[in-house]
């Protein structure tokens, strides 16, 4: 980059949009494993994660001027060389990731001096940082390979960031999140070696080109692709049945990696499962003929329902939160597998407002267990009454996990019930609304343990947390608040990435 | 006898799919956390053949230009494949590591007993 910038003599910051958004992160934690003091380092991945949502709203600014932003990486032109394509569906998705890492930051200086050992905090922000690298390497590039290459940069940097946690068992959480998460990874990676032996190409622009002639020619290799990769992803984005390493790994992860990784790993897994199903597979195959759709239906059904019953009997709220986390993503791929403008716009959106809301509900709990030191219902009776901003915080977060009108989580669920609708399933949208309920309960056994129980031990002595978290919990709550009452932009992105995605499918 | 011929033909298909079935079945069956860790690497190994596989062209020679030879071999899947090995050293040398940490907190790293003690 520097040696053909020097070249043209001159360096145009909005040229290389593509590209600065995944070295910034990359260089900053090279920067940050040289240093030794922890707040230092705190203060660099703050200033990183602050930069680079203003470079993800100018991506989303040019996108929408332009529609695609193409950057043939080092110069060599595609489909050859690596291309970072950004249109509006992945830099709708680098700004939610981002966004959610500038927010979080101020979060972290506190609750990881209370989770990581002192010497280990320039280490810890030098992982988060690649973690983020590798979020938005893979939500920006354009090239099957690549993804892979990014995805496993991003995993291995949660494994430890999952081992970094105080509890003996994050490290049987990080091991098991290794072995599901590198099984899948490898899943994908024979996915793309089929597409890559029957197309001839990795660029997934070229091999949507490339895939309906080679289809047509012989089909089981393609279904085979497609198999291997639906899984591998699915493994990624804890899809239920493969959801088995997410309860353990958010439960026991240091609290600020928890908030991060709720809020963005599992979304740019189901952005790149978007990208594979849709923009690739969809142009040149008729979706609803293959066996795919009733399977992510079927499979997003149980997961809203057997992961929010698991839920309702976990004691700890971090498990009960991760519970929660593989129910909401059945709605996501719910809307997937809808698979028309309303539903996938229920998706998209959903990807937004349940990282915001997720984000704020284990940013709470990993308040009250920096307090009160246990994320137990049973040991925090009457918590509300000694950190009222905290749990105030929780019941609005939760009221949008459940979907109360006038919250974030209730524009998802309008869009995706629109979409089942539109879909003629009206059992599905009935549906939709009786998983609701079930959320009511777990929500509310904590509501009636914090508000309602004696006082307990544990609460006791608690108190709400320090300003920089409380201002992380509070913005993540305000935005659910916001994006609840105010769907003018959020909905018009998300009706936007739907019609991209939607509109090039083959009927 | 034409499942034989096409294996015979194929044996380096053959051989990828035994990897990759006996490695992933170690790391299902296996309860132990280093052998898992091995039939991981097993399953990753076989997805290199698989992509080296489909590079090499009867005949061809390596991707040099030289006027006296015109089939050549598929460069790129090497490259992938290099990239993958990286990736599959980290893995293992990752997973490792978190197994040589479990084994300082529990003393075993037999995943039965520490899920029993633990109740995970």
């Amino acid at each position: 980059m520097s040696a053909a910038t020097a070249a043209a003599g001159h360096f145009v910051l909005g040229e290389h949009l593509p590209i600065l958004i995944v070295v910034t992160p990359l260089l900053a934690a090279g920067v940050t494993t040289l240093l030794r003091n922890g707040r230092v380092a705190w203060f660099i991945s703050l200033a990183v994660s602050w930069f680079l949502p203003i470079l993800s709203a100018m991506l989303i600014l040019q996108v929408q001027e332009k529609g695609i932003v193409s950057y043939a990486l080092g110069g060599w032109a595609p489909p050859i060389g690596i291309e970072y394509r950004v249109d509006i569906v992945n830099a709708f998705v680098l700004f939610i990731v981002t966004s959610v890492g500038a927010i979080a930051m101020p979060y972290a200086l506190m609750s990881v001096e209370r989770d990581i050992d002192e010497e280990d905090r320039p280490w810890f922000y030098a992982i988060y940082l690649l973690a983020l690298t590798g979020l938005l390497g893979m939500t920006v590039t354009g090239d099957a390979f690549n993804i892979f290459v990014f995805m496993e940069i991003s995993s291995l940097a949660m494994y430890v960031l999952i081992a970094m946690g105080r509890d003996k068992r994050a490290l049987i959480a990080a091991y098991q999140y290794l072995i599901m998460g590198t099984v899948g990874a490898t899943f994908f990676v024979i996915g793309v070696g089929f597409l890559y032996i029957t197309t001839g190409s990795l660029n997934l622009a070229d091999i949507a080109l490339r895939i309906g002639p080679a289809f047509a020619e012989s089909s089981p290799p393609i279904m085979a692709a497609l198999a291997f990769l639906v899984v591998g992803i699915s493994l990624k984005l804890a899809l239920f049945p493969l959801h088995v390493w997410l309860p353990n790994a958010y439960a026991f992860a240091p609290s600020f990696a928890t908030v991060f990784l709720a809020a963005t790993a599992t979304k740019v897994a189901v952005y790149v499962l978007l990208r594979i199903y849709f923009s690739v597979f969809g142009t040149a195959i008729t979706l609803s003929d293959l066996p795919v759709t009733e399977m992510l239906l079927l499979l997003s059904l149980a997961a809203m329902f057997v992961a929010s019953i698991l839920a309702i009997y976990e004691d700890s709220i971090a498990r009960m939160l991760a519970f929660s986390s593989v129910a909401q993503i059945g709605y996501i791929t719910l809307g997937i597998a809808l698979a028309n403008t309303s539903g996938v716009a229920g998706s998209a959106v959903h990807l937004m407002n349940h990282a915001a809301m997720k984000a704020a509900l284990f940013a709470a709990i990993g308040a009250v267990v920096y307090r009160a030191g246990t994320s137990r219902v049973s040991e925090l009776g009457g918590i509300g009454h000694k950190m009222p901003i905290t749990m105030g915080a929780f019941v609005v977060a939760g009221l949008s996990i459940i979907g109360v009108p006038g919250t974030a989580g209730f524009i998802s669920k309008w869009y995706l019930g629109v979409g089942a609708i539109e879909h003629g399933w009206w059992s599905v949208a009935f549906l939709i609304v009786a998983s609701s309920l079930i959320s009511v309960i777990y929500i509310g056994r904590v509501v009636e343990a914090a508000y309602f129980q004696p006082v307990s031990e544990a609460s006791q002595k608690a108190s709400d947390p320090p300003l920089t978290m409380l201002a992380s919990i509070l913005v993540f709550t305000g935005l659910t608040i916001y994006i609840g009452l105010d769907t003018s932009w959020s909905g018009q992105l998300a009706e936007q990435v739907a019609a991209v995605l939607v509109g090039g499918l083959s009927r | 006898m034409q499942a034989l011929d096409a294996i015979v033909q194929y044996y380096n298909y053959a051989i990828t799919i035994f990897l990759m079935v006996s490695g992933l079945y170690i790391v299902i069956a296996s309860g132990n956390m280093i052998k898992k860790i091995v039939g991981l690497s097993l399953f990753q190994t076989s997805v290199y053949l698989l992509y080296i596989s489909a590079g090499k062209i009867l005949g061809g020679t390596a991707p040099i230009i030289d006027p006296k030879y015109t089939i050549y071999s598929n460069p790129l899947p090497h490259v992938l494949i290099l990239t993958a090995i990286v990736v599959g050293v980290a893995t293992v040398a990752l997973g490792l590591a978190i197994v040589a940490r479990i084994h300082e907190a529990y003393g075993t790293i037999e995943e039965d007993e520490i899920f029993e003690e633990n109740g995970l």
